[in-house]
């Protein structure tokens, strides 16, 4: 469905990203690992064009594109057909959680008013926020507003959800009630990229498995094969030190 | 009654004369202000892009007119240009481009440094649910920098109607100067009339710029969402 092909990206003299290529068809759930500074926000922030890859290309259905020469019309489209939750909720701090989540649909998508509401409800209903539609972000807690950020992404209907280490910022204890929506979401079959720290979440939801480090994609492969197979020596050191207990299968 | 000045105010249609004047003061203020919030807005919309020729040329402008004392800019305008150019401009119309100009230089300012203060991820949500840029800047940014804006907004606004009092200089007979008009009409009959006659000027000034602080405050709690 979606094919993103030798991805590069610099920040000055600092090369994050040195060829990345990954592959989504639908009703995946990609999990991206990777120690900090592996570049895997960046390649996410990159699918959608908040950040301008230096070079690379992205192929969905039959829409192909070159990554760093994409006219605003094609960024316009890719951006219409995802959704992307922040690690930092980046919810807007002026509007309720109703208008936060109706936004994309009645500005960015002209939906009508009535229905964009209807639709916006329902997304927070899904999330567990029936009681705060009318609250503002700073009137929530750190779960509730990502929560927020997530029925935001639900909403617009996208063909794929890009999750940025949507737990980071959270209090430990507030991470199981979002990772719980996101789990029902990947249930549901939707189709999403998870960059995480949440190695327990991962095992549990993820069909496919990517693990970067240094700007480029190590090893992939299926949930099980990642975890428990691991072939490169990079990736059994990265799962070793996430995984204190760590006793893999060789 | 007879020995008080204050009977000054009272001769002839002087209190009408003077109401006048402040008529002129606001009306100049006014289409200025205005102006210089739409301008203004613009500018520091400009401001903020990462274009370096753009950035260079608003820079200049904004010092330009920030070094400039006003009475000079006016001078400008309405000597300069009738000088060089033939352009025959009435004292009023120069006084509404001289104070646009300072008050489009002030705002956009203003709104650039509130621009710049709104965290860089609130634009990046408003792209990332398919708003275009300018759909950010309408329905995310905008909204956000108004209520930082209002009381600056405020603070510029009263400057500018007080400044407007130079005007006379170049000969729009507005509030100050029919003051002045009265002052030297009565000079022999009533002649303590400056006193009451700039005490009610102090207080024509205060009621012109008080309500806009009122309704100043109102916005700000109105506005008021975090």
């Amino acid at each position: 469905m979606l094919t993103i092909r030798d991805v590069r990206k610099s920040f000055q003299e600092n090369e994050v990203l040195k060829g990345v290529s990954i592959e989504v068809e639908k009703g995946d759930v990609v999990v991206i690992l990777g120690p900090s500074g592996s570049g895997k926000t960046t390649l996410l922030r990159s699918i959608n064009f908040l950040e301008r890859a230096d070079s690379g290309t992205l192929d969905w259905e039959d829409i192909h594109l070159d990554l760093k020469h994409a006219s605003r019309k094609d960024v316009a489209l890719i951006r219409k057909k995802t959704a992307f939750v922040f690690q930092n909720y980046n919810l807007f701090k002026n509007k309720t959680a109703l208008e936060n989540v109706m936004e994309g649909l009645t500005v960015a998508r002209k939906v009508p008013k009535k229905e964009a509401e209807k639709i916006a409800k329902e997304a927070l209903d899904k999330v567990g926020l029936s009681e705060r539609y009318d609250y503002y972000p700073s009137q929530l807690s750190g779960g509730q507003q990502q929560r927020v950020g997530i029925a935001r992404a639900v909403a617009v209907n996208p063909d794929i959800i890009l999750f940025d280490e949507p737990t980071s910022a959270l209090d430990p204890e507030l991470v199981g009630e979002v990772l719980n929506v996101i789990k029902t979401l990947a249930k549901e079959g939707t189709t999403m990229i998870v960059v995480t720290h949440e190695i327990k979440f991962a095992q549990e939801v993820a069909n496919k498995v990517v693990f970067m480090d240094g700007g480029f994609v190590v090893e992939e492969g299926s949930a099980n094969e990642i975890f428990n197979h691991p072939k490169e020596e990079r990736t059994q050191q990265f799962l070793r030190r996430i995984l204190p207990d760590y006793d893999y299968a060789i | 009654m007879q020995d008080l000045g204050i009977r000054v105010l009272f001769l002839g249609n002087n209190f009408a004369r003077l109401l006048q004047g402040l008529w002129i003061t606001i009306r100049i203020s006014l289409i200025a202000v205005a102006l210089s919030i739409v301008f203004g807005v613009l500018l520091g919309i400009l401001m903020t892009v990462k274009n370096p020729v753009i950035k260079a040329m608003t820079k200049i402008y904004l010092e330009f007119i920030r070094i400039m004392p006003q009475l000079v800019l006016l001078f400008l305008v309405f000597f300069g240009l009738t000088k060089s150019y033939g352009i025959n401009l009435s004292g009023e119309t120069s006084a509404i481009i001289v104070f646009t100009l300072w008050g489009t230089a002030e705002m956009g300012d203003l709104v650039r440094g509130a621009l710049i203060s709104i965290p860089k991820h609130q634009y990046e949500s408003g792209a990332a649910i398919g708003l275009t840029k300018w759909q950010v800047y309408r329905y995310v940014i905008i909204p956000q920098i108004l209520t930082r804006l209002v009381p600056l907004a405020i603070n510029l606004t009263t400057r500018m109607i007080k400044t407007t009092s130079l005007v006379a200089l170049i000969g729009v007979v507005e509030v100050l100067k029919v003051a002045q008009q009265i002052i030297e009409a009565n000079r022999y009959t009533v002649p303590d009339s400056a006193l009451w006659i700039y005490g009610t000027i102090f207080f024509l000034y205060f009621f012109a710029c008080w309500p806009i602080s009122l309704v100043a405050k109102r916005l700000e709690k109105k506005w008021k969402t975090t």
